[in-house]
């Protein structure tokens, strides 16, 4: 393998692995925070219990969250230089925003969550608790808004003197219509993911017939709160394809696996098996018209095929090669005005050039058979994305009927009454995991062959790094990483077992408590 | 604000950024390092955890905002800087991802092995970084072999261990000394008993060890070539650092000897160093935070207008005319850190006024720790 390649394949698992533990504290954080003002309204103590036993938990996976998102920060600047270089100054500044508003404020305060409870008072303690979800908020959205520029680099401008992509509207890449739909989506994620969490483990101990009065109240909160959130991940996910379909077209089209250009409104197809070589998708189901109207909100704009939009990418190649031989003249005769306005008019396309570069270093003698290999090469894994796409989407309606079945059961009082409802939703637990996962596939796998779209190929924005230090380090952080993972679910599962009472060291039910619940 | 000036204010913020990691994030790693000296019973390695176990989170921000800040802000120092200490940025990730998890896993469960095993680790992760971080900073001195292509694409050729230069050591046991101290002063403020005592204990050998070696590496670095630009000072041109022509002569001294208010810094770090020995609880504290913060800068104004010298081909070496992003940029990112750093700073204190006075043995014995 390749430094190209060793490089993405430490990336992918450092991100996934973060991200096992992102979405958990997204929406646990929130939870604690609705039990805790529970707790301060009413004043009953096993709410303040509750918040202290999924505390507990919700620490476990907070330091995990912390300590594997150092890797994901230093990455840019140890494995992809040149990416760090090319695009620093516009990707660059969420970064360090994030830090600066939105981690520091989180991180900060947790130690005060765990720490705090008899040294502040309740409303203190329950702002400490608030600074913390607000903080782990935020911090997804100025994540979001440097993802997000990837997808739709809006805001920045080409700089021939510095050779690297430089901010031009700093408004435009902060409201970024892909980030804004992404954090929407992202957090919702979270928030099924941390409702599916207490849900599954409260469903464990009514099915053990175990802490009854802190599970009943923990599903009911997990019930609301997870149907708020499965509605919203389906529907912005929605929005998140409708903004993809402006500027992705590509990525929309492999994930549909649609070769050729349909007369609109498109059709979607619900199940089929690409085949990549012939370009062609076997034993398709199809509904008509729906694609048309998810994407293109409208019956008569056509959603293009991965064919045409193959044709445009070879066009633009040839564009971009202009481009690219406007700026080594530049780069001779730098005061010339003329040759940084024909830069400037072609400059749009400088990065469809710089696909060659895989091919040949002289990329202004590049043939038409080299161009069109550029081309193609701008199609994305199509089964991958096919599917991935589809288990995703799968989970994602299986939420909405769980979390829909609980809310009622809890507005009912019969949470505990069917076993087959308390099993699946014990057995759910995983699948907001692996829903979370395949959509960072599908958004970043999707995306290439570019890191960020259009403008730089992911092959080009590595470091200048020996291959076998990569190695090294790759092989590193899967041994080190495994050893965590099992720290990490060995600790979760010890307390789950334990149960709040030996966790928290005394009984959470209040004599009277089971009266409550039934009243 | 001219570009100039926005350069200039960043290299200050860059030197604040570090100075705060060195100084929050510094007694951490120095507690850590102490751990097995401090402490020797169960309860007194509680203590000792317990006493950064609140904090260490938001101190570690200090360190994952400074790469923010140095990819926002210099990304050519931060893909330079990170890709060629490739391996020594491996081990200081590591180092920084085991340490949170030690401080918060190891009192989680009741088994000797475990906890053993956690506290090994923890001594680990408090000296691996400091003395890396100042071996690095020794290898800026000494200058990087690297270079740039047409295409600003950086290329480097050297291994971790050519790193390892008898120069670039005492530089890292300055550093290490430096976080021992820092460590030292803080427990003796936020423990009781038998470990405040020996915490206390380590407060003069540290301090020595420090000035000692910072005075050797004082003299050591005069001994040393240095860089200068040679070329036309252009303080607002594009971030390209093949534009310019850099020779290697003169000294590191040479803004001291221009400046000589400059010299104050050194003079700041031996005083603190002094200080830590001679004061008590709250005052050491502050005392050896100086040091920490006087060191930095000493190295900083040394090496000032240099980033990252290369002594492959010293024209490519980052200096702060060359190496930021963009005037837009850092204008906006030096509006947010107005706004955000002082609000960062009173919530940070709040937290610590919240967490005041020591973690007690009888405390933890109690159960209410």
């Amino acid at each position: 393998m390749d430094i190209v390649e060793l490089s993405r394949l430490q990336f992918a698992a450092t991100a996934l692995y973060h991200f096992l533990f992102v979405p958990l504290t997204l929406g646990l954080s929130l939870i604690l925070l609705i039990m805790e003002t529970v707790y301060v309204m009413t004043g009953r103590a096993i709410w303040r219990d509750m918040v202290k036993f999924w505390g507990t938990l919700f620490g476990i996976n907070f330091a995990m969250g912390v300590a594997t998102g150092v890797t994901m920060e230093f990455q840019f600047g140890t494995n992809w230089a040149y990416y760090a270089h090319y695009v620093g100054d516009v990707f660059g500044a969420p970064l360090a925003i994030e830090g600066l508003m939105a981690f520091f404020l989180e991180a900060t305060l947790v130690g005060l969550f765990f720490f705090g409870w008899n040294r502040l008072s309740k409303v203190g303690h329950l702002i400490v608790t608030a600074g913390v979800a607000v903080g782990s908020q935020f911090s997804a959205l100025w994540i979001l808004i440097a993802n997000g520029w990837m997808q739709f680099p809006i805001g920045a401008k080409f700089n021939p003197d510095t050779m690297r992509m430089e901010v031009s509207d700093f408004s435009a890449v902060l409201f970024n219509p892909v980030a804004q739909a992404k954090f929407v989506h992202t957090v919702a994620a979270g928030y099924v993911t941390g409702s599916m969490f207490v849900l599954a483990i409260s469903a464990l101990y009514l099915l053990q017939k175990r802490f009854r009065p802190l599970a009943l109240r923990s599903m009911t909160v997990a019930a609301s709160f997870g149907l708020a959130g499965a509605l919203c991940v389906v529907v912005l996910g929605d929005e998140s394809g409708y903004t993809a379909s402006e500027n992705q077209k590509m990525k929309i089209a492999a994930i549909e696996a649609m070769w050729e250009t349909e007369p609109a409104p498109a059709s979607f197809t619900l199940v089929g098996i690409p085949d990549r070589a012939g370009r062609k998708t076997d034993y398709a189901v199809q509904i008509p018209w729906v694609l048309g109207l998810i994407t293109t909100r409208s019956i008569d704009k056509q959603v293009p095929g991965i064919n045409d939009l193959v044709k445009l990418a070879q066009l633009r190649i040839r564009n971009g090669l202009i481009a690219y031989g406007t700026l080594a003249r530049l780069r001779a005769d730098r005061g010339n005005a003329d040759l940084r306005k024909a830069l400037d008019a072609h400059v749009a396309d400088l990065g469809y050039a710089l696909l060659l570069k895989r091919y040949r270093p002289d990329i202004e003698n590049a043939t038409d058979a080299e161009i069109a290999r550029a081309a193609d090469s701008t199609i994305p894994n199509v089964p991958v994305l096919f599917w991935a796409f589809r288990v995703m989407v799968a989970c994602g309606f299986w939420f909405i009927a769980l979390f829909g079945t609980a809310f009622y059961f809890s507005a009912t009082r019969k949470l505990e009454r069917y076993r087959l409802f308390l099993y699946a939703a014990l057995f759910s637990l995983p699948l907001p995991w692996l829903a979370a996962e395949l959509g960072w596939i599908v958004a970043e796998y999707g995306r290439q062959p570019w890191v960020i779209e259009g403008v730089l190929p992911t092959f080009l924005g590595v470091s200048g790094t020996d291959a076998h230090n990569v190695l090294f380090s790759l092989i590193g952080f899967v041994v080190f990483y495994s050893g965590l993972a099992v720290a990490d679910v060995y600790l979760m599962v010890k307390y789950i077992r334990l149960g709040p009472d030996e966790t928290l060291g005394h009984p959470v039910a209040p004599p009277g408590a089971l009266a409550e619940v039934a009243a | 604000m001219s570009y100039e000036e926005l350069r200039l204010v960043w290299w200050a913020l860059l030197g604040i950024l570090l100075i705060g990691f060195a100084v929050m994030d510094g007694f951490d790693l120095g507690s850590a390092a102490l751990l097995p000296w401090v402490a020797r019973s169960d309860i007194e390695r509680r203590q000792v955890v317990n006493s950064i176990g609140p904090v260490w989170e938001g101190n570690q921000v200090w360190f994952i905002l400074g790469g923010g800040a140095i990819f926002a802000a210099w990304p050519a120092l931060y893909a330079a800087s990170f890709s060629g200490f490739y391996l020594a940025m491996f081990a200081i990730l590591v180092a920084l991802i085991f340490r949170p998890l030690a401080i918060t896993y190891r009192s989680k469960l009741v088994n000797p092995r475990w906890r053993g095993a956690w506290d090994w680790i923890l001594f680990a992760t408090g000296v691996v970084p400091s003395l890396i971080f100042g071996v690095a900073f020794g290898n800026l001195f000494l200058g990087v072999p690297f270079t740039f292509d047409s295409d600003l694409r950086f290329h480097a050729d050297f291994s971790l261990f050519s790193l390892l230069t008898p120069f670039a050591l005492v530089v890292g046991l300055v550093s290490l000394s430096m976080i021992v101290l820092h460590g030292a002063t803080w427990l003796s403020l936020k423990t009781d008993g038998p470990v405040a005592t020996r915490a206390r204990g380590a407060v003069l050998p540290a301090a020595g060890a420090f000035v000692v070696l910072f005075v050797i590496a004082g003299i050591w670095l005069n001994a040393l070539t240095a860089y200068a630009v040679t070329s036309p000072f252009v303080p607002d041109g594009p971030s390209n650092p093949m534009l310019k022509a850099v020779a290697a002569g003169g000294t590191w001294f040479a803004n001291y000897a221009a400046h000589p208010l400059l010299w104050l810094a050194p003079a700041l770090a031996v005083a603190g160093a002094a200080g830590a020995v001679l004061l008590r609880r709250l005052w050491a504290f502050i005392a050896s935070g100086l040091a920490c913060a006087a060191t930095i800068a000493t190295a900083g104004f040394a090496l000032f207008p240099f980033l990252l010298p290369s002594s492959s081909d010293p024209n490519a070496g980052l200096t702060v005319w060359d190496a930021s992003s963009s005037k837009l940029t850092l204008a906006i990112m030096l509006a947010v850190t107005l706004i955000f750093l002082p609000l960062v700073l009173a919530y940070t204190g709040w937290v610590f006024r919240v967490l005041r006075g020591p973690v007690k043995a009888s405390d933890i014995e109690h159960g209410s720790y």
